[in-house]
């Protein structure tokens, strides 16, 4: 590809993110990204941002066409957005779809937002080692003999002891004059992290609410995603009792049951204990519920958290939804614990629109 | 000519074809400039493609989103560049290089009927034929306008330009409407002429290099205020005028490099707009002698698959839109047929015998001969207009479609033949745009601008007219108005610069006249 192109081609891009960044909240809050989430680009549909031009509206016009059918039947094609039909070939104004990749989409997202960036918690992200060959040293293998060094040495050495004739350079090293590649281990940090998505399926959670947590964990995802090599994702749901489902089963279940919150943050506790210890993970988790917990079991709740699960975490977010149903006082206990730990963040989400408040709330804390 | 970063040479074995078929070209009597083909990889050929086939054309993102584009759906294989080919003297054609050879013969043969009707056909005979360095000489003035005044700034305005590069007097290169007045000759109608060769002096240059060689002088700004005062007092434009682009470079209060800028984005639309101007016939014409070529001289027989394939593919059309190859090649075998068999004329137009009309055969066999005429001296309008048939339609299944408010949805309309050809001659007709006129550079006499949409029965589409109105705003300074119809009420859309209002007017006539009398 011409460099040329490749200019205009930036440049274009430019204009895409900007555009992007200036429709990010609708964007947001129309979940319109999701369903076009391939492995690891989004497409975006962009209103067209072909310069304007004097154009003919949709009102009494038309065209040519060839085919059968009779007159008042419709057209069989299908719509394609604004497309005017036109004898020729002429472009009508479609509209234009850009791949993002995931990482562009974060950074835009963060731009945006103006969120700061996740700092990997401690020394637990040192994974692996890498050799990197940074140095010089005398011996060594031939096949990392430094050749530039080696003859320079050489020369040097020569001039010094008078044997160089200009007239007729030969260089010709011995042992001493030979340098060879040297290598250093340097740590490569390698974090990992895992978000544990925890939602409440009790009768009282509606099918727009459940939408409403898919917006988000989406955006969650898509910014811790940024920021950690490996990002594994776990699921539960909760009614009175907690299971761990995939994402699908996530998103699609409704149960008809009471509401027992702290069965979920026993089962996320084990899961953490059992399969990411904090010694080697970031562990994320953000727990959706429209706020309705059984009483009894509020204390028990707390308990669990203070005690067991935010020591161990990097972030733990309460969304709360609001629902025709739910008293909506879950909030309160957790905000309380939210003074005396600064890893717990409490959102209130009363419908689309505040998602993007939410995303800032939850993801402003650069944990 | 070297591309440098392009390797385009031709192959041998496509050097013997391409000889081969110039030959047989020739023996048809076509008549071109001399073809050079490119050979260049998909890639390359996406990117010539994106620049609307100059390599060297100007810097700009639209460009980048044209490629981006092409590039996708041909890595999606939802469609691939068959043929491009630039009007020019040699004429270029790219050849993708990973064709098959029986597609590389069918673009050759394609290329020359293109390149037989660039030469030829009266609606080319304006543009010029040394387009790719004149594309590559606007290029570098642009660059070097980036380098001065930034990439942003020169980008902002080259998007306002682009929204109205089609607002141009396309017939304005056949008639005389005035007085020539250069390009770049800014000068105020009645200031005497300026004698600039005394002050400067002018180098030698080829036609295509003269404005890059000797730029115009920078006009100094009280001159400026001069001319604009000077022609504050008249009335102008004295009558509409078609070219809102001249009449902005000509009035509007632009700098030198914006001034210079619009002339270029004017220069390459009047450049391009007879290849939209004979779609039809062109594509027609360079169907017909690739499958006259083809079928009768060049393919083998185990191409004959392929060649099918890909030429019916080409052929290919669909209820909503017309293609124009289809359209061109079907109308002119009609014609070719009618020729060779004399059904034309007054005698055959008065015949009320059906059946003799069936078997008229006259075997005049001026098919050809006629053929050739008509690529000579129509456009896709006089084409449409002189030869498209009821029977025609018939056979073709032809029929009008229009727009129902209710469904939100096109429906066929009719398959009357007077129905069909209006329907086309319509969005053929100024390409199926509006049409603009400036009606007042002075409006209500405050240099205010006043457009007039001449209203044809269709409305604008409005927001996107908004738009357009504050990119003309911008460039004229000055709040700018458009007269329109809208629900069959005469509207006035104007935009001040800071914001946009629409009002109805009473009558357009009462207006023209009170502007009149300032």
């Amino acid at each position: 590809m011409g460099q040329k192109i490749e200019q205009d081609l930036q440049r274009f891009r430019k204009i895409v993110r900007g555009k992007v960044k200036s429709n990010l909240s609708k964007y947001i809050s129309r979940g319109e990204m999701i369903g076009k989430k391939g492995n690891d680009y989004v497409s975006i549909p962009l209103p067209s941002i072909n310069p304007p031009q004097f154009r003919f509206g949709k009102k009494n016009s038309g065209g040519v066409g060839v085919g059968p059918g009779q007159p008042g039947q419709p057209l069989t094609a299908p719509q394609d957005g604004e497309g005017e039909p036109q004898a020729g070939d002429s472009p009508g104004g479609h509209i234009l779809e850009v791949d993002l990749t995931l990482e562009e989409l974060a950074d835009i997202l963060g731009e945006e937002l103006a969120l700061p960036r996740i700092e990997p918690r401690g020394q637990k992200n040192i994974v692996t080692e890498k050799d990197k060959y940074t140095s010089i040293r005398s011996v060594g293998p031939e096949s990392l003999r430094h050749f530039k060094r080696t003859f320079k040495r050489a020369l040097k050495r020569q001039i010094a002891a008078g044997t160089y004739d200009p007239q007729q350079p030969v260089v010709i090293p011995v042992r001493e004059d030979k340098q060879y590649r040297s290598w250093k281990e340097v740590p490569k940090p390698d974090s990992v992290a895992v978000i544990i998505y925890m939602m409440d399926v009790s009768g009282s959670m509606t099918d727009e609410q459940k939408e409403i947590v898919r917006i988000e964990a989406f955006w969650i995802d898509t910014w811790i995603k940024r920021h950690y090599n490996g990002v594994e994702t776990v699921y539960i749901i909760h009614d009175a009792v907690a299971q761990e489902v995939d994402e699908h089963t996530f998103y699609h279940t409704r149960e008809s049951g009471g509401t027992k919150i702290s069965s979920a943050y026993e089962l996320c506790h084990k899961i953490i204990d059992a399969r990411y210890p904090p010694s080697q993970w970031n562990v994320y988790a953000f727990h959706f519920s429209d706020g309705d917990n059984w009483g009894d079991d509020v204390p028990k709740c707390k308990d669990l958290l203070h005690h067991h699960l935010l020591p161990k975490l990097n972030l733990f977010g309460y969304g709360q939804v609001e629902s025709p149903y739910g008293s909506g006082e879950f909030a309160h206990h957790v905000f309380e614990l939210a003074e005396k730990h600064e890893n717990v963040v409490v959102s209130h989400i009363p419908d689309r629109d505040a998602i993007v408040g939410s995303i800032k709330e939850f993801l402003g804390t650069g944990r | 000519m070297s591309w440098g970063f392009y390797n385009t040479n031709l192959p041998p074995h496509l050097r013997v074809l391409k000889d081969e078929i110039e030959g047989y070209a020739r023996e048809y009597g076509l008549d071109f400039f001399e073809t050079i083909f490119e050979v260049v990889d998909a890639d390359d050929l996406n990117e010539i493609a994106a620049y609307g086939g100059f390599p060297t054309r100007y810097p700009h993102w639209s460009f980048g989103m044209q490629y981006e584009e092409l590039k996708k759906s041909y890595e999606y294989g939802l469609s691939k560049i068959y043929e491009m080919v630039i009007n020019n003297d040699p004429c270029y054609a790219y050849l993708m290089r990973c064709n098959h050879t029986v597609d590389q013969k069918l673009v050759m043969a394609h290329v020359y009927g293109h390149c037989d009707f660039f030469k030829n056909n009266a609606y080319f005979a304006h543009t010029s034929r040394k387009m790719m360095d004149e594309i590559a000489n606007h290029a570098a003035r642009i660059r070097r306008y980036v380098e001065r005044f930034g990439e942003d700034e020169v980008e902002a305005f080259m998007d306002k330009c682009l929204s109205i590069d089609d607002l141009i007097d396309i017939h304005s290169v056949a008639i005389k409407r005035r007085d020539d007045a250069s390009k770049y000759d800014f000068t105020a109608l009645d200031e005497p002429e300026r004698t600039e060769t005394e002050d400067t002096p002018r180098f030698k240059a080829k036609g295509y290099m003269a404005d890059y060689i000797n730029p115009r002088p920078e006009n100094k700004p009280s001159d400026a205020e001069e001319t604009k005062a000077a022609s504050r007092i008249l009335h102008f434009p004295e009558r509409p005028e078609k070219d809102v682009l001249l009449f902005l470079i000509e009035h509007a209060p632009m700098k030198n490099w914006q001034r210079d800028i619009l002339s270029i984005i004017r220069d390459e639309a009047y450049y391009f707009f007879p290849q939209a101007q004979t779609k039809i016939l062109n594509e027609g014409w360079a169907s017909y002698w690739h499958s006259t070529i083809m079928t009768q001289k060049v393919l083998e027989p185990s191409e004959v698959i392929d060649y099918a394939d890909h030429h019916s593919g080409t052929m290919a059309t669909s209820s909503r839109r017309l293609n124009p190859y289809k359209l061109g090649i079907e109308l002119l075998r009609d014609i070719e047929r009618r020729w060779n068999m004399g059904q034309f004329g007054p005698e055959w137009e008065n015949c009320d015998d059906m059946e003799k009309k069936r078997t008229w055969d006259k075997q005049l066999g001026l098919g050809r001969q006629k053929i050739f005429e008509v690529r000579k001296i129509h456009n896709d309008i006089t084409f449409i207009d002189t030869f498209l048939t009821p029977e025609f339609c018939k056979e073709h299944n032809l029929f009008s479609f229009s727009y129902q408010e209710q469904t939100k949805n096109y429906v066929i309309e009719s398959r009357e033949f007077h129905k069909i050809k209006q329907r086309l001659l319509f969005s053929l007709t100024n390409f199926g745009k509006p049409w603009i006129y400036v009606i007042d550079g002075n409006h209500r006499n405050r240099g205010e601008l006043l457009l007039r949409h001449e209203h044809h029965g269709i409305d604008l589409k409005l927001d996107e007219a908004r738009d357009v109105l504050a990119n003309l705003q911008y460039i004229w300074a000055r709040p700018v108005h458009l007269e329109t119809v809208c629900d069959g009420q005469p509207t006035l859309l104007s935009f001040d610069g800071s914001e946009h209002t629409q009002q109805t007017i009473g009558g357009t006539d009462d207006r023209k006249t009170a502007a009149k009398t300032k």
